[in-house]
């Protein structure tokens, strides 16, 4: 990531989900409509982790400024709140639901509600959460504010009032620019996220934490049915080194069809 | 009955693959709800409305161009406006688009506009009523999601690769389409950077072939050139821990923080198969397996495995690949 020192000092939300360990083995919950979440670990979503990163990187380099991070859910989310201000975010706002709905606009409503009035710089989002895996939060405040929106930057700069970024597409990749404030949804290759120092975690308890209900729009979008997807029937070792190639590649042109 | 529209994406002045996917997805919800019309956006620099009877092969029975200067690159904002304005005029059911690097951004910025409800990156897609049904790999492709949606219209985003492009031809009636103004503060591309050429894109390749740790060095990275050469018109994929040592650009990054693929053949060469890449990938077809270590996880998810080293297999089997398709 790229920063030009001597920046003037920008005031950043971050918004950020929390989400189960990717590493996960899943099993779906008695209801049929959602995973069991008995014995899973959840924190920051990855990408989530990377968008706070890259605030607190812009916010050291310029000196001042001040990140902020926003999570909508129920009170569980404080945890990852905690861990943002503990890797050196200055301050919370939780946005209390009882559960995160997978409507992806009702829950963009709700911030760009919130995040209208901040006077905010930058509003950085992860390009997608792990478990709704759909991107459509970030890009849509951005709409809903009227801002200039970057979906899924890989490098993120800023300077002089302005932004700019690299996305990645099918490809080739695309360079863009735009004026401040903007929103831009971070992919991975922007920040590495740091881990929390002791001291990080003792300060992130005396920073404040606030907690207000959530003005989410109305809900159309919901989960009638979570399924597993069917294991792979167990595939075959064809045998040991070259010796194995004439039988594989049969094998391709016989019965994969592929050859 | 009710009418879908769709936005046709192009590159370069061509429609692209995942474009005649969405057509093809829009033609059958339209069909499955009473026989309504497909109508595409086909939205481009100047000479793009030669490709309109491309759509109206795949089922599009209106197609709306827009050609302007400003579309030579990816006016955002006002592709969003004018998909938006279109939608509202025309009362239309859904709209659809490609879950591709422009679909990620537009999908989300009409229905914002629209205030629609959306569904990203939908594999299946059905309607009854008032209430449309979408499947979604959510968690990485680790949970099938049934999505249940109410209100219209309906913003979808589907998968490349998940519908297969069928033609349904019919003589497409053309319009022009004036573009919306994006209103307000924009994103301004400076520049494009073109990738490697002659592949194609990962998420549009029916053989890919992926390398991992397992080929020792970035050199040897040649090898699954080769092998991908030998495929024909195949794309070259790695592992997270390949891009993150810079052996390979970061876009070529396979696995649950990289591209999801699905493609008629994967072949994994020294790839031991962590959790992180398995959620990009498992969803191929078929699955071929070469590892040194005959209890690597990949071994669980192949068709066909090959123990051995990658050094000796690789150059065996391009070698037997290339006379194979010779012998066609």
């Amino acid at each position: 990531m790229n920063f030009h020192v001597g920046a003037p000092a920008v005031k950043i939300a971050v918004c950020i989900k929390r989400t189960p360990d990717s590493e996960s083995r899943f099993r779906i919950a008695a209801s049929g409509a959602a995973i069991d979440e008995a014995g899973l670990k959840f924190d920051m979503d990855d990408f989530a982790g990377y968008a706070v990163e890259a605030a607190l990187q812009l916010n050291e380099k310029a000196g001042g400024g001040e990140t902020v991070v926003y999570a909508l859910g129920p009170d569980s989310v404080q945890e990852s709140l905690r861990k943002a201000m503990s890797m050196g975010a200055d301050r919370a706002v939780q946005l209390k639901t009882d559960t995160v709905p997978a409507d992806g606009i009702a829950v963009a409503k709700a911030l760009a509600a919130e995040l209208k009035s901040g006077g905010f710089d930058l509003i950085l989002f992860g390009k997608h959460a792990f478990d709704s895996s759909a991107g459509v939060v970030g890009t849509a405040v951005a709409e809903l504010l009227g801002l200039p929106g970057v979906t899924a930057a890989s490098q993120l700069s800023v300077a002089g009032g302005k932004g700019a970024a690299r996305r990645e597409l099918e490809g080739a990749a695309e360079l863009v620019e735009f004026p401040l404030p903007a929103i831009v949804t971070i992919d991975e290759g922007v920040a590495r996220p740091r881990y929390p120092s002791l001291k990080g975690i003792m300060a992130a308890k005396k920073k404040p934490l606030e907690s207000k209900p959530a003005q989410l729009g109305p809900v159309r979008v919901t989960v009638q049915r979570a399924e597993l997807p069917p294991e792979r029937p167990a595939g075959r070792i064809l045998g040991e080194g070259a010796a194995a190639v004439p039988e594989l590649v049969r094998l391709l042109q016989t019965e994969a069809k592929v050859l | 009955m009710a009418n879908v529209l769709v936005f046709a994406e192009t590159r370069g002045g061509d429609v692209r693959k995942v474009a005649l996917e969405a057509v093809t997805a829009a033609r059958a919800l339209a069909d499955a709800t009473g026989g309504g019309e497909v109508h595409a956006i086909l939205a481009g620099p100047a000479g793009v409305a030669s490709r309109a009877q491309q759509l109206g092969q795949y089922g599009a029975d209106l197609v709306l161009v827009a050609e302007s200067p400003a579309l030579a690159q990816f006016a955002r904002e006002s592709l969003a406006a004018t998909v938006a304005d279109r939608t509202k005029a025309g009362a239309y059911r859904a709209v659809v688009l490609g879950f591709s690097a422009q679909g990620r951004d537009l999908g989300p910025r009409v229905a914002a506009r629209l205030d629609a409800p959306i569904a990203s990156d939908v594999t299946e897609i059905s309607a009854a009523g008032d209430r449309m049904t979408v499947k979604h790999p959510g968690y990485a492709n680790k949970v099938m999601l049934t999505l249940s949606i109410t209100g219209s219209p309906v913003v979808l985003s589907v998968r490349p690769s998940a519908f297969t492009a069928k033609e349904s031809p019919r003589n497409a009636r053309v319009e022009t389409l004036q573009l919306s103004p994006a209103g307000g503060a924009t994103v301004t591309v400076t520049q494009v950077v073109e990738g490697a050429k002659g592949r194609p894109d990962l998420g549009e390749a029916s053989i890919i072939v992926s390398g991992g740790r397992g080929l020792k060095a970035a050199e040897n990275f040649k090898l699954i050139e080769d092998l991908a050469d030998a495929f024909g018109n195949a794309a070259v994929g790695a592992t997270r821990a390949v891009t993150d040592d810079g052996w390979r650009p970061h876009s070529d990054q396979i696995g649950q923080t990289g591209r999801q693929v699905s493609p008629q053949l994967y072949v994994a060469v020294g790839i031991s198969g962590a959790i992180q890449h398995l959620a990009g990938m498992r969803t191929s077809k078929t699955i071929v397996a070469i590892n040194k270590d005959k209890e690597a996880p990949i071994f669980k998810v192949a068709d066909y495995g090959i123990v051995g080293d990658v050094l000796e297999v690789v150059p065996a089997l391009t070698a037997a690949v290339k006379d194979a398709r010779k012998g066609h």
